[in-house]
């Protein structure tokens, strides 16, 4: 259904590189002076314009990858990309040399210059990363890929720069996938979807006719599980987003939901409702293994993995609300780490395992927040109406999660959007989709 | 045994009321069509007979059938007895005021609730599924306790 992306696809020629101490950025908190950056448009010769342009109907291909470094770089609110109308030097000269006065001149601390050319049917893309102050190369790095790729070019070259500036691995070149959302509230057709992190190249993997929910990727990013009412019977799936092949993995006799991976893709992790009570189970995709984990008459649901596969969070309400517990991924050592003021669910554990997202309901209110994986540490992110269901950047920095609004006294009005914000709790940004969107599962990085 | 469950049950519901009846607002009062957070009203009741309504409401959070609940119920395993080739699908659902995997549990609990109180009154399981649609059919589109607590329910609905 979706071309699966190679990472072959792509070579990377890393040119030399002298090394300095050179520009830094702190993610660690809350970002208030961005990074004042240039993003030059990467050069091009008429030539290989021409040849793009008939392939790819874009003008300017040099320029709309710029636009999309520009945009990445952007809305991590950790840089401040510079309107191209005061940039004095030329593309093509800017990558050979700049003039690092004229870059300073405008305030840029860092320049990114490129260029582009037509290889062999292929796109080749060369980049530099500057320091203006210390007037020196940072970084450089060539890509020669299909030109059909040239979007995915432009996420590199994000994460690279990135990655250089902060020390930490971009969130880029990456893939949400989603549950669009249409129709009234009373009936909404819901579908899985699937973007690019910026949006891009959104794409409707079912078709709407059955209610669809809580789609999760697997660790390669090319599987994805998720709920389906196919034919009323609410059970967990399993989607190959290469083939479009769907098949049912949680058929017991019952409602299988809440499905989410394990971190090396081999198990699938999910609840399973009977009689009144949830509990968790895992089921192993290759010998369909099936583990009791729970056995609580309580509602035990939303497992997430540790990324070490060690352990395993949940929420349940055996306490007689919910709250969220930890235990050994065998179902030992159940521990609640939720104690403070309020109702706490959907705890989702962050790659860099450190911390525990979760939602929590206090006072008719919702928050997106982050405690420790003991429950000490407790920081709310983000206040609200309504929204829920926390899901991670890879690289542990940023969280999607999904907002619904407040209908009227005529019950009009309501809408669900996706949104971003990032650990400090700064940067909160609405994620656009072309139909209202909830239950984002955020990919791995698909190039690295 | 049934009997003292009742009467917890009761119990339950009646401690509900009083901590909850600190927080009632004035509009509920007026409007009459809640008791604590229970809808009591009609609007949105339909009819599997003359004079059998199909459903039953729950308090938030809770899966405890109240007195009005229980009452339906028996009016509903009356007809079932009467009408034995008739199966039925108990539709579980909750409001929009909980997370979307917690509220599938939740419609869940609530269906079985209703479930084992009509095996009580010598319905057999083989003639009720249930289903749990959590918060994803709501029928007010409201963003109100009233609204919220009408979408607070279970169904029953013919299966054939």
């Amino acid at each position: 259904m979706i071309k699966k992306f190679y990472l072959l696809a792509i070579c990377f020629l890393i040119l030399p590189l002298k090394v300095h101490a050179l520009i830094e950025v702190d993610i660690t908190r809350g970002n208030l002076s961005p990074l004042p950056l240039a993003v030059s448009p990467l050069s091009i010769d008429d030539k290989s314009k021409k040849s793009f342009e008939l392939i790819l109907k874009k003008e300017n291909i040099g320029s709309e990858i710029s636009i999309i470094v520009e945009n990445n770089l952007r809305s991590s609110g950790l840089f401040n990309p510079l309107s191209k109308d005061a940039f004095l030097q030329a593309p093509d000269i800017a990558n050979l040399k700049p003039r690092f006065e004229d870059w300073n001149l405008i305030k840029a601390q860092a320049l990114i210059t490129g260029k582009v050319t037509f290889v062999d049917e292929k796109l080749r893309v060369e980049f530099r990363l500057w320091d203006i102050l210390a007037g020196k190369e940072m970084m450089a790095l060539a890509f020669t890929t299909v030109p059909n790729n040239w979007r995915r070019v432009g996420h590199i070259i994000s994460d690279k720069v990135y990655k250089r500036l902060t020390g930490e691995k971009g969130y880029f070149d990456t893939r949400i996938i989603y549950v669009a959302e249409q129709g009234p509230k009373t009936q909404r057709i819901k579908k899985l979807a699937i973007m690019d992190q910026d949006g891009a190249n959104n794409k409707f993997l079912t078709l709407g006719n059955e209610l669809v929910l809580t789609p999760r990727f697997n660790p390669t990013s090319q599987m994805v599980t998720y709920l389906s009412y196919f034919k009323n019977l609410p059970r967990v799936y399993l989607l190959d987003i290469e083939t479009g092949t769907q098949e049912v993995v949680g058929d017991f006799p019952g409602m299988t939901f809440a499905p989410r991976f394990s971190p090396d893709g081999k198990k699938i992790i999910m609840s399973f409702a009977k009689n009144g009570k949830s509990d968790i189970y895992t089921m192993d995709l290759e010998n369909r293994i099936v583990e009791r984990i729970t056995n609580h008459p309580s509602i035990d649901t939303s497992p997430s993995y540790s990324p070490n596969g060690k352990h395993i969070a949940f929420n349940s309400d055996r306490s007689g609300y919910q709250q969220i517990y930890t235990m050994k991924s065998n179902g030992a050592d159940v521990k609640r780490i939720s104690f403070g003021n309020g109702i706490y669910g959907t705890p989702v554990w962050s790659p860099r395992g450190d911390l525990i997202a979760f939602t929590k309901l206090h006072k008719g209110k919702f928050y997106i927040g982050v405690m420790r994986t003991d429950g000490s540490g407790e920081r709310l992110l983000t206040e609200n109406f309504y929204q829920e269901a926390p899901s991670w950047s890879p690289n542990g920095r940023v969280l999607i999660f999904y907002r619904e609004t407040k209908t009227d006294a005529k019950g009009e009005g309501f809408s669900a959007k996706l949104w971003s914000i990032d650990l400090t709790g700064y940067n909160e940004r609405l994620v656009v989709t072309p139909t209202d969107a909830s239950d984002p599962s955020w990919s791995s990085l698909l190039s690295n | 045994m049934i009997l003292s469950k009742i009467f917890k049950n009761t119990l339950l519901i009646l401690v509900t009321c009083l901590v909850l009846s600190a927080c009632a607002t004035k509009r509920n009062v007026e409007t009459g069509q809640m008791q604590s957070d229970v809808y009591t009203g009609t609007d949105s009741v339909e009819y599997l007979a003359d004079g059998v309504p199909d459903r039953v409401f729950f308090a938030t959070n809770e899966s405890i059938l109240t007195t009005a609940s229980r009452e339906t119920l028996r009016t509903q395993a009356g007809w079932l007895r009467k009408n034995s080739s008739i199966n039925v699908v108990l539709e579980g659902h909750a409001d929009e005021r909980g997370t979307r995997e917690y509220n599938l549990a939740l419609g869940e609990r609530r269906a079985n609730s209703a479930k084992d109180y009509l095996m009580t009154y010598g319905i057999s399981s083989d003639r009720i599924s249930v289903l749990s649609y959590g918060k994803e059919r709501p029928v007010d589109a409201g963003s109100n306790p009233l609204a919220w607590s009408k979408n607070r329910r279970s169904v029953t609905v013919k299966a054939n």
